[in-house]
Formats: C-alpha cells, structure tokens, sequence
C-alpha cells in the first residue's frame, strides 16, 4: 500500500497508505516530534525546579561551590554546542535543497561536535571525580578542604588549616543543634556528624574567615544529575546523527523527502538549548 | 521518533485483505505481536489490561481477607504492606492509567474520526511493547522481594527500605514511556487525521476526551519519570536530594510525585466521561445535550489537573499559604466535573432511554462518580482533611471515583464496543445482572469504609481496634460479592464469544461514524463511502427487525422517523 | 449541526483539509546568511553573559543570566527550529510546556520559600554568617 518514488535528488520519498498526501504525513510526524520535545522539557523542568528550590534556600551552597567548577571549559562547551547547532540547522537546509555531499559533510562536522562536547565534559567529571567532588554521600569534605585552601588562599595557607582545632570545636557544636531529621540508623547519624565536623572546619583568610558552606555535596547532587541527563541525551543525539549520516550517504534524503533530518534537528537543537540554560545556571552564579 | 518518513509502512501481514475483517486478516501469532493495526493493538491492550486488573484485584481481596480480623489472619504485616503496595501499583500504573485510552481508544479514535489508522502506527506498537515490558517488570519485582512503600514511594522511607524499589520504579519509567507515547499518537492523530468536513466541534466527545487527556499525558508523565529517576539515583548513588540525613527535602519529593499524579487521576476519568457522554446520549435516543460545554469542561479539567498538586500534602508541612491556595483551586475543579454531569442527567430527560447493559453501567457510572466527586469536596476542605486526612474516608472517596468511576465506565465502554470489537452479541440480561451485583458489592465494600474513615480508622493499617470490625467484615463481604459480580460480567463477554449472535452494523443507534464500519470492521476500516453527519443526530437512523440493528433511513422511501 | 451529512470515500478519509498549500511538501530551506547571522549572535551573547557576571548586579545578576539565556533560546527556536515558518500550534506547544514548567517551578517555590522558617526554628534559609 505504500508508493514509492524519487531519484537521486528528491530522495526515496514514500508515503503511507493511511496518509493522504506527503504534507499531511510529514506535518504529522512533525507534530509527534513536538510533542516529544515538551515531554523532555518536562523531564528537565523537574530537575530545574529542583535547582530553584535548594538555590533559594541555600544561596550559599550554590555560591561557593560554582567556584569548583570551571567556567573556562563551561564557556568552551557552550561554544562547541552552539557551532554544532549551527552545522545542524545548515545540514537541514541542505537537505532540503538537495545537497547530497554538503549534507553528509555538516551532519558529521555535528557528530564531531558532539564527540568534543562529551570529550570535554569527561575532562570536568575526571576533575570532579579526583578530588571527591561528587553526589550527597560521596561528597570528600577533606578534600574540598584542602582544595579550597590551595586553590582560593594559595599553598602556603594550606597548612594552616590544621591548627583551626578550636575554631573548629566552637563551630561544630553549632552545627550538631541542627535536627537530625533522621537519625534513625546509625549510618545517617555517622555521615551527619562527618559533615558537620567537615563542614565546621574553617580557613583564615586575612581578615575573614571564609568557610565552606554545610551540605556543599547537595549542588553537586544536582550538578551532576542535571549534566548526566543532558550526557545522555548528547549520546543519543550522536547515535541518531551517525544513523542520519548512514542515510544520507545512501542518498536516502532529498528535496522530496527530508523529514528525518528535520526531525532529527529539532531534537539535537532541544539537546543545545537545555544546555543553553545549564551553563549560567551552573558555571556562571553571581 | 524520526522514523517512518521514509521506510516502507507495510503491515506486516500482507497488502491484500480481499475477504475477512481485521481479526482475521492475519494468522498467527506474528501477526498480532508485530501488528500495525490499530484495532489489534488495542485488543493485545485490553487483553492485556484485564489480565493487570485481574492481578490486582486478587491483591484486593488477600488484602481485604486479611482485614477481617482485627489482627493477623492470613499473612504476616509485612507481606500485608507489600500487598496493598503492589495492589495500589499494578492498579494505577498497568490498569487504571492506560485502561480506557491505550485498550478502547486504540481500537475506537481512528474509527471515530474514519480515518485508516493512527497516525504514528510504529510508535503504537512500541507503546505496547513498553507496556508489557514495563508490566513484566512490575511483576517480577514480587519475585524480587516486593515493595512495602505504598504506591507513592514517599522518600524517605523508600529510599532506605529493603525490598525492590528500584526494579518497580523502573517498571514506573518505562509504563510512563508507553503513556507517552500513546498520548502523542492521538494528539497527532486527531489534528492530522480528522477527515474533510468534521471540524473540531464536529468531533464526538470521546474524542475531546482522548484529546484532553493525551495533553496531560504528554505534559504530567515527564514529570514521572525524572522523579523516579531520582528516586532510583537515590538509592543507588546516594544523591542526596531527597534524603533529609544528607540535607535533602522529602517534600520536594511530594511536589513532584503529585505534580505528574494529580493530573494522572485526570487521565484516569477523563477518558471514562468520554465514554459515558457518548452512552447517555446513545440510549437516551437524543442529541448531547450541551456539547460544547462538555468539549471545553474536557479541556478545563486538562487545565485545572496541574493547579491542584498540592491538595496531597495539606499534612506534610507544606505551608499554610500554599495549602489555602490549593484548596480553593481544589473546589475550582468541581465546576467542570459537575458540568459534565449536568449534562448527562439533562440528556436523559424525557429521552427515550433503553436499560441495555451499557447503559445500566452509564447510570452507575453517574451515580458512584457523583458520591466520589461530593465526597471529595470534604477532602478539599482543610479543615476537615486534616480529620480525615490518611483514613478509610480517602480510601473510600478514591475507589469511588477511580473504580466506580473509570473501572464502570471502562466496563461501560467494553460492553459497548464490544460488537465492534468482535462482531457478536452477549446476553444483555446477564450483563445487567453483573452490572447489579458489582454495583452492590461495590457500595457495601466501600459505603462502610466512607464509615469507618469518618469514625477514625486509619488507612494502610495491618492491625485495628475491635470496635472497627463489624465495618471490616462488612467491607470485605463487598469486595467478594464484588468479585463475583465481575465475573458474571466477564462470564457474559466470553459466552459472547463462544455462543454470541452475529452482531449487526450498529446494535444501539449510533450515530459516530464506527457504526458505519462493519462488526468487526475489515483490516483498513472502511469498505463502503462514509456518511459524515452531526455525531448525536439518531434521526437518520431506524431499527431493522430482519437486521436487530439500526440501518440509516432512506429519505427517498419513506418519511424521516425517530 | 443538523446539516444534511457530507458522503466520503474510504480512499479520501484524513483529508488535510485545511492546508491552503495543498497536499505537497513545500520546504522553506532558512537563508545562509540567517544561520550564520544567528550563530554570530549566539556567540555575542555567551561573551555578554560570561562578562556580566565579572558585574555585580546584586539579585539581578541571576534575572540577567535567565534573560540572555532565554534571547538565546528565542533565536534556536525561531531560526534554527524553523518555528518562525512553522505552523503556529508548534510554538503553542513550546510555550505550553514552558508555562507548565514555569507554574511546576513557581508554586514549589512559593511553597518552600513559606515553610522552611516554620519547620525548622532557627535555622531559616540563609547565608551562614561567619
């Protein structure tokens, strides 16, 4: 039931048997696709309004612990995605007029984007995972510590940090006022009492002392989440553009058949605009 | 989701259906795993639905077993707890949710709109596969150990309890992507699909149904599933963002659990008033009765779900401004339910009504959903919540509408589509007789926990007072009555099959264009030109004795009766 | 509605029967200098909201972040995405999920941002003071 036309540079054009026209056919599929980017906005406006609840009753978190990550790579990467949205919407465009090997050409200049952008978030998540930078429980509270000391006040502040033995006595009773919401088991009570004496230790500073702020691990809870989701969409973006560039080598597209390409635009540009939001929310807090 | 532009749409089953309607176009069993054939998805669907509510109704009544006593009597307290959990779970997610839309909407939105097919058919397919995968998932987490957290996995309890959370809140992630999924089809369908000539308000109101719940589908399930993905991060990473001992807010958690699960109960019932809008109109034998007021009520509860979340967790500290700003959004939602209900009993006036069986389900469909809905306003109330909050009266008010509501009408819908479906009749006396005893078992079972709740008896409670008892005994001879009720109904459909009479084109009157179709239609629907008129004008129609059914009248031959 | 009913083949139910352009795929291929205008301006504003934070704004600097970011995705949408030529219920769409989220955001906000000085006494969100 299905017709089956074209040559070489209209693209295999088919149409359906339950369609009556190929405007009908690829408006629809055009519409489901759509409706599937509000899905995934959806999905991220759970996580972004997470990162709006805990930036607002933690101001300070978010604050001190942008610092730990690099805006330099951030702002790199931001660049990287844009130029591959950019290749896309031209591969688009050749597309629809037909252009064969330009097409083939920008849809693999976007993939090559998109190996970067992975390749340089590996370099951030390594970083993150060396020095103990990571989600809730697995925070390293000394490590950020030392960290914080070499990076913000130089090597030589870094050995002063141990003798805040008393500084750190004071702020940690503080500290354990806070209700233990549940301190049921023991673990919780253990990890609590760790974070808290992590979370007490301070750092001289000339004239201020500067501390790291309790629950630090909770940005990173929310980092990485956040950037592991959008990792993953990234890859299956890669995935459906080396499909894109298998097909287009075949000559499957053409100015009577473009659909997939368009499609699978729009989905690599929803990719890039969550991002978009991403790099100030996370690398650029004021 | 890019496919299909280009690879060759076949069925899988051949081109050529030259004889033979759709449940015969192919053979074995290939032909149905890997159909493209809406009215086959939707039959795999509701074969494989029933199967989920048979489960979880044999969940409901271990459960319910257990309650006769006031202390152990049938299982330990914790078995109880996994009971109520997965009964509560395999009902929501693999029956209640994609009861109505994926089993009967499948097989009736493209014959209501005349078209061929939906308009994305390998992404129906894929719906279904994800639904059973998403099912079996479910079902092999009894095997895991189970899940004692109760349907809503509240953190923080489910993210430090044993059991196999993680492999149930999975099954909840991939059921969501079939829910999706089916949504998009019919939003695209019905935009893409509708043929010349039937403009928006020239749709039957099941699709207005359909169409307002596939929005809240593709807008509220999303939600879902990033918060079972947390859930799940939780647990096996330790992220933190739930989990007060490591700074999290458990409440935020209830945010976004109900932000998608609030809207869902919406997918729940509004696919079922569809249902019923075309019942009360069928077999009262008269034009709806404020149509447009049932369209936009459609679109107005789609809108009101998402402002309403927060009418979970009046007593989970949420705050107070919160809370009053919710209940008041809260009695907002009444005015388009109560508008629809309006409607029908305003339908039924002076109409000709015919007490056949899916018309007897209708009329308990109005009056359970009307006690659920009224029973709700006290609920919405804060004051009162904060009495009843938690206790039997929730259990009873949700079960009031969930099962007196959508199960009623999706039996409503079953026993009326049925002749479509599978081209026989059934007995309508036993149908109305199942249809009395469920109606019966249903209220006794679920009357006295209304009873109980009021009195204080909280829900999920393994253990409870003597004074209690005579309500729990009373409930639980409900639920078997119940039970039995369902299966004369089940009873009824599948002598149909075996025994049934061949159904005519169109048993009831219909005027929505499935009736022009045959009983059971071919694989590409129609076979003979279509005649598009007003979907609620049954003056173009006659009964047939030769026929036992309707046939259209010829205006050439003789005068236009009713 | 009680017009006399319309008859119609099987071979022409799903008719587009609203597509004024008739049933042809037309392509509207956007104009190079567009995409590349566009991907200038992207670039501009990723300096601009890299330099204002180096700016201390005060409460606004977060407003401002939002607002660059949101002029970015205004300019994918509508070029990159083609929704400028579009038909208008996709951008219905994109606007629909934004508000939900948007309204997701603002009511758990509004909620949070009321209960957390109550629930927990004396330790209200704020910055810890040293």
């Amino acid at each position: 039931m299905s017709t089956a036309t074209g040559n070489a540079h209209e693209g295999r054009h088919e149409l359906a048997h339950y369609f009556d026209s190929t405007r009908q056919q690829f408006e629809s599929h055009k519409l489901a696709m759509w409706l599937f980017l509000c899905t995934e906005i959806l999905m991220f406006g759970g996580l972004f309004c997470a990162y709006a609840i805990y930036r607002a009753n933690h101001p300070e978190i978010f604050l001190y612990a942008h610092t730990l990550l690099d805006k330099n790579l951030g702002a790199i990467n931001t660049i990287v995605l844009l130029f591959s949205s950019f290749t896309m919407a031209w591969a688009v465009r050749a597309a629809m007029l037909g252009q064969r090997r330009l097409l083939v050409g920008l849809l693999v200049v976007t993939l090559l984007c998109g190996f970067g952008f992975m390749g340089i978030k590996g370099i951030e998540y390594s970083h993150k995972w060396k020095h103990g930078f990571l989600w809730g429980e697995q925070f390293d509270y000394t490590e950020a510590v030392a960290y914080a000391s070499g990076k913000g006040h130089g090597d030589d502040h870094a050995a002063e940090t141990g003798h805040e033995g008393a500084h750190a006595d004071d702020e940690a009773a503080i500290h354990t006022e806070v209700p233990a919401a549940t301190a049921g088991d023991e673990d919780a009570a253990a990890v609590m009492a760790e974070l808290d004496q992590a979370a007490a230790v301070t750092m001289d500073h000339g004239h201020d002392a500067e501390r790291i702020p309790r629950n630090l691990h909770i940005f990173f809870g929310i980092y990485f989440v956040m950037t592991g989701l959008h990792g993953i969409h990234v890859l299956a973006g890669m995935g459906m553009l080396t499909w894109l560039i298998v097909r287009a080598s075949r000559g499957d597209f053409g100015v009577r058949n473009y659909t997939a390409v368009d499609l699978g635009g729009l989905y690599w540009h929803i990719v890039d605009l969550i991002w978009i939001f991403l790099f100030p929310l996370l690398y650029l807090i004021h | 989701m890019s496919t299909g532009a280009t690879t060759t749409v076949d069925h899988v089953d051949g081109h050529d259906h030259h004889e033979g309607n759709y449940l015969t176009a192919g053979r074995g069993l290939r032909s149905w795993l890997f159909t493209l054939d809406h009215k086959r998805i939707g039959v795999m669907y509701l074969g494989t639905i029933l199967f989920a509510f048979l489960l979880g109704g044999i969940f409901a009544l271990l459960v319910r077993t257990e309650l006769l006593t006031p202390q152990q009597t049938i299982m330990s307290a914790d078995d109880y707890n996994r009971m109520f959990t997965l009964h509560g779970a395999i009902m929501t997610f693999l029956f209640i949710i994609p009861g109505i839309p994926a089993a009967l909407g499948n097989f009736i939105l493209p014959l209501m709109l005349g078209a061929k097919d939906v308009a994305l058919p390998r992404l129906n397919l894929a719906s279904y596969h994800i639904y059973v995968i998403g099912s079996l998932m479910a079902v092999a987490s009894i095997l895991a150990g189970g899940v004692d957290t109760g349907w809503t996995f509240y953190t923080p309890y489910s993210t430090t309890t044993n059991g196999a959370v993680i492999l149930v809140t999975l099954s909840v992630f991939v059921l969501g992507f079939s829910s999706i999924f089916t949504g998009i089809n019919f939003i695209v369908t019905v935009h893409r699909m509708r043929p010349a000539g039937m403009g928006w308000f020239q749709m039957p109101l099941m699709l207005w149904a359909l169409y307002a719940t596939a929005i809240i589908q593709v807008l509220a399930t999303p939600v879902l599933a990033i918060t079972v993905l947390l859930i799940i991060a939780e647990r096996a990473l330790g992220i933190g963002i739930f989990d007060p001992a490591l700074g999290g807010d458990p409440v935020l958690f209830q945010h976004f659990f109900w932000f998608y699960s609030h809207p869902a109960v919406y997918i729940m019932i509004l696919p079922a008033m569809g249902v019923i809008s075309e019942l009360v109109a069928i077999f009262s034998r008269k034009p709806i009765f404020g149509y447009k007021a049932i369209a936009y009520s459609s679109i107005a509860i789609a809108v009101f779900s998402f402002l309403v979340w927060g009418h979970h967790m009046f007593v989970s500290g949420q705050s107070e401004l919160a809370v009053v700003i919710f209940s008041a959004l809260t009695f907002s939602v009444s005015i388009p339910s109560a508008v629809k209900v309006f409607n029908w009993l305003s339908t039924m006036y002076r109409g000709a009504i015919r007490l056949e069986t899916p018309m007897v389900y209708a009329l308990v469909f109005i009056f359970l959903f009307g006690i659920g809905g009224l029973t709700g306003l006290f609920l919405a109330s804060l004051a009162t919540d904060v009495h009843l909050h938690d206790s039997y009266f929730v259990v009873a008010h949700f079960h009031y509408t969930m099962m007196g509501g959508t199960m009623i009408a999706f039996l409503a819908g079953i026993y009326h589509w049925w002749p479509k479906m599978f081209g026989k009749m059934f007995s309508q006396k036993w149908g109305n007789i199942g249809a009395i005893v469920i109606f019966v078992g249903f209220n006794v079972t679920f009357f006295s926990q209304f009873v109980m709740g009021a009195k204080g008896m909280p829900r999920r409670y393994f253990n409870y007072p003597p004074e209690f008892e005579i309500y729990h005994v009373m409930s639980s001879i409900g639920s078997y009555v119940l039970a039995i009720g369902l299966f004369i109904a089940a009873g009824v459909l599948v002598h149909s099959l075996i025994a049934g009479k061949k159904a005519p084109v169109n048993p009831w009157g219909g005027a929505t264009l499935e009736w022009q179709a045959a009983s059971p239609p071919i694989h590409h629907n129609f076979d003979s030109p279509l005649l598009l008129t007003n979907p609620y004008d049954y003056t173009a129609q006659r009964w047939d004795e030769a026929e036992q059914g309707y046939v259209p009248v010829d205006p050439e031959k003789e005068p236009q009766t009713t | 509605m009680s017009e006399q009913g319309t008859i119609l083949k099987p071979e022409s139910t799903g008719t587009v029967h609203d597509e004024p352009g008739g049933g042809d795929l037309h392509a509207h291929a956007v104009p190079l200098w567009m995409l590349v205008a566009v991907f200038a301006a992207l670039i501009v504003l990723t300096v601009v909201t890299v330099a204002v934070t180096y700016v201390d704004l005060g409460a606004l600097n977060i407003w401002v972040a939002l607002a660059i970011a949101a002029l970015k995705g205004v300019l994918v949408a509508e070029i990159f995405m083609h929704l400028r030529w579009d038909r208008p219920f996709n951008r219905i769409l994109l606007i629909g999920s934004l508000l939900a989220v948007v309204l997701f955001i603002g009511i758990s906000l509004l909620d949070t941002s009321t209960y957390l000085p109550e629930m927990i006494p004396g330790h209200a969100p704020a910055i810890e003071q040293p």
